[in-house]
């Protein structure tokens, strides 16, 4: 099946619309605003329940904290900022204020990647999955569209217990996941099927990584793409059946290949089912300014170009 | 059943004393941990424990009660032995701290079943966040307990700290209240050496706190004070509370050097005589 683009939507907007729900369904869900409430898309929450938003400046570290001390006290607090400070600035107080003491607390990680454009490498999350997963108690979850988002962002709110960070773009983004395919935390998706490689991806790749698959197949190679949108607790049954029937993977995330989400799929390949593998992703560098399509030119992370980094990859093993 | 408060100084004074053998005679059994800030704040955690807050050791997570936020984590021995003299948990298990499989972790951790324990915490500058976390809980359930923040002055010296005193003033949260372990010392020797902190009254006053001093050394001071602050209303209050860093054992009382130090069991023997001759 093609998998049809409904319009172009910004994951952000998903996370917001998710977020806003949540509010309405949870009345213990609180938003805290480090500034940027808008640019998260958060202020829907805040027009709708001012009495439940607390703005707390520029200051991500005490906004962790605080939302540590929320969820102490019985509520579901959201933190929200760029991917760079939540995962970052924040990093000792979401260790151990929030993770040591395995509090349900949302982390919304905007701007991720380098879609992320004109802004700059200051602004281009590039390392949040590498450090956020590495924390015992975090889920972490990358939806690869508004829709999936905004469901994601619903069930963090309604089914988890502990932290979650969930990561989301700025760019507007091609909206196709389907209702029809469920979307479950801790399970990955298969988008496509095929036998000949995997391209398993996380969130703004996976359509590109879709769009490559279609090329690849004119020229005859038939790869499965999965969508991992649950990096922790990842979905390890579906990559260990990849690796034993495409018998090559490739990752592909909009992130360092250092420590990010290739080696999340890695650590799970060479222990259970071991493989060639390659790693597309952003290769040990800061990103820089330009527009998206630019970039992601650049950073070798469109559909033509991953077309052709997974020939040659399969070229080589042959 | 909510924790009979008692008034009699003298009688806190015992207790006071009671839980500074315990602190000496716990961290000597795990030979290390954090003896100086532990006694000095002995007559602090008494007066919290004892006289001041609103608790019930047998219900420790009744949601009226007062809470006890350590952010200076590395002085857990005073809390564990605050906690197990208010009935939290058997006094005998003190003597387990910081070993193997044993609910008094080194620094607190929730996770670990120790009844009494509000957060994990150990690494500097995050306690009051969490603290000021909860009083914008109870504010918005209309709950009137207060939140207690005990922090270090060393501490201070973290950024985030201010971040969360300015967050606090800015919301008005009068049910949070900070007390600051004034010793004048940490690790590498004077705060005036290390990173000055003065003026520090004025800091927090001029982040929107009312600032209350005393001596951390004297109940009758410690528990008018602790009642000053709870009549402020729309302002967060810290209380600059000025300790003796190993208060009570005259030997190492002031010496920076006894901030994380154990004493070994000939020493222990010696510094219960001295509590004894008090």
């Amino acid at each position: 099946m093609d998998l049809i683009n409904r319009g172009n939507k910004p994951t952000k907007a998903g996370f917001g619309e998710g977020i806003y729900e949540a509010g309405n369904l949870y009345p213990e869900l609180m938003v805290l605003g480090a500034d940027i409430t808008a640019s998260v898309g958060l202020d829907m929450f805040a027009k709708a329940f001012p009495e439940r938003f607390f703005s707390l400046g520029i200051a991500e570290q005490n906004c962790a904290g605080v939302a540590a001390g929320l969820a102490l006290s019985g509520k579901i607090p959201v933190f929200s900022t760029y991917g760079v400070f939540a995962a970052l600035r924040s990093a000792d107080q979401i260790r151990v204020s929030v993770c040591y003491n395995n509090l349900h607390v949302i982390i919304g990680g905007a701007h991720a990647g380098i879609s992320v454009g004109p802004d700059g490498a200051t602004h281009q999350a590039l390392e949040d999955i590498a450090i956020m997963r590495v924390l015992p108690n975090m889920t972490l979850l990358s939806p690869c569209d508004a829709t999936q988002a905004k469901l994601l962002t619903l069930k963090a709110a309604g089914e988890l217990k502990g932290p979650v960070y969930i990561r989301f773009g700025r760019e507007a983004v091609p909206d196709f996941i389907p209702e029809t395919i469920e979307t479950e935390i801790g399970k990955g998706q298969i988008l496509k099927d095929g036998t000949d490689v995997s391209l398993i991806a996380t969130g703004h790749m996976v359509w590109e990584a879709l769009q490559a698959a279609y090329m690849l197949a004119k020229s005859g190679v038939e790869a499965r793409v999965i969508n991992i949108h649950t990096i922790k607790p990842i979905d390890k049954q579906i990559i260990i059946d990849a690796a034993r029937e495409t018998k090559c993977i490739v990752t592909i995330e909009e992130h360092q290949v250092y420590g990010g989400f290739g080696s999340a799929v890695a650590e799970v390949v060479v222990q259970h089912h071991p493989v060639r593998m390659k790693m597309i992703g952003i290769n040990d560098t800061f990103g820089e300014s330009g527009q998206p399509a630019e970039l992601m030119k650049k950073f070798k992370l469109n559909a033509e170009d991953m077309c052709a980094t997974v020939t040659q990859f399969l070229n080589d093993n042959h | 059943m909510i924790f009979k408060k008692i008034q009699d100084i003298e009688k806190l004074k015992e207790i006071s004393s009671d839980i500074r053998k315990d602190i000496l005679l716990s961290i000597a059994e795990a030979r290390s941990g954090h003896t100086g800030g532990s006694l000095g704040l002995a007559d602090v955690f008494t007066c919290l424990y004892f006289s001041v807050m609103d608790h019930d050791p047998q219900n420790p997570s009744w949601k009226e009660r007062d809470r006890l936020v350590l952010s200076i984590g590395h002085v857990a021995p005073v809390l564990y032995a605050a906690l197990a003299h208010a009935g939290y948990f058997p006094k005998e298990e003190l003597l387990t701290l910081r070993k193997f499989g044993s609910r008094l972790q080194g620094h607190p951790g929730r996770d670990y079943g120790l009844p009494g324990i509000e957060l994990s915490a150990g690494s500097l500058g995050q306690g009051l966040s969490v603290a000021v976390g909860m009083a914008l809980a109870a504010r918005y359930d209309k709950r009137n307990h207060r939140i207690y923040c005990i922090m270090g002055d060393g501490e201070l010296q973290e950024g985030s700290v201010w971040e969360a005193a300015m967050s606090a003033a800015h919301y008005k949260l009068d049910q949070l209240c900070v007390l600051v372990d004034r010793n004048k010392l940490q690790i590498d020797g004077k705060n005036s050496d290390v990173m000055e902190l003065e003026p520090l009254a004025d800091k927090w006053k001029s982040f929107g706190w009312q600032v209350l001093e005393c001596n951390g050394n004297d109940h009758n001071e410690l528990l008018n004070t602790f009642g000053l602050a709870k009549k402020v209303t729309s302002k967060p209050q810290v209380i600059l509370a000025h300790t003796l860093m190993g208060k009570g054992v005259a030997d190492i009382e002031n010496d920076y050097r006894w901030h994380g130090k154990a004493p070994s069991k000939e020493e222990t023997l010696r510094f219960i005589e001295c509590l004894n001759k008090k």
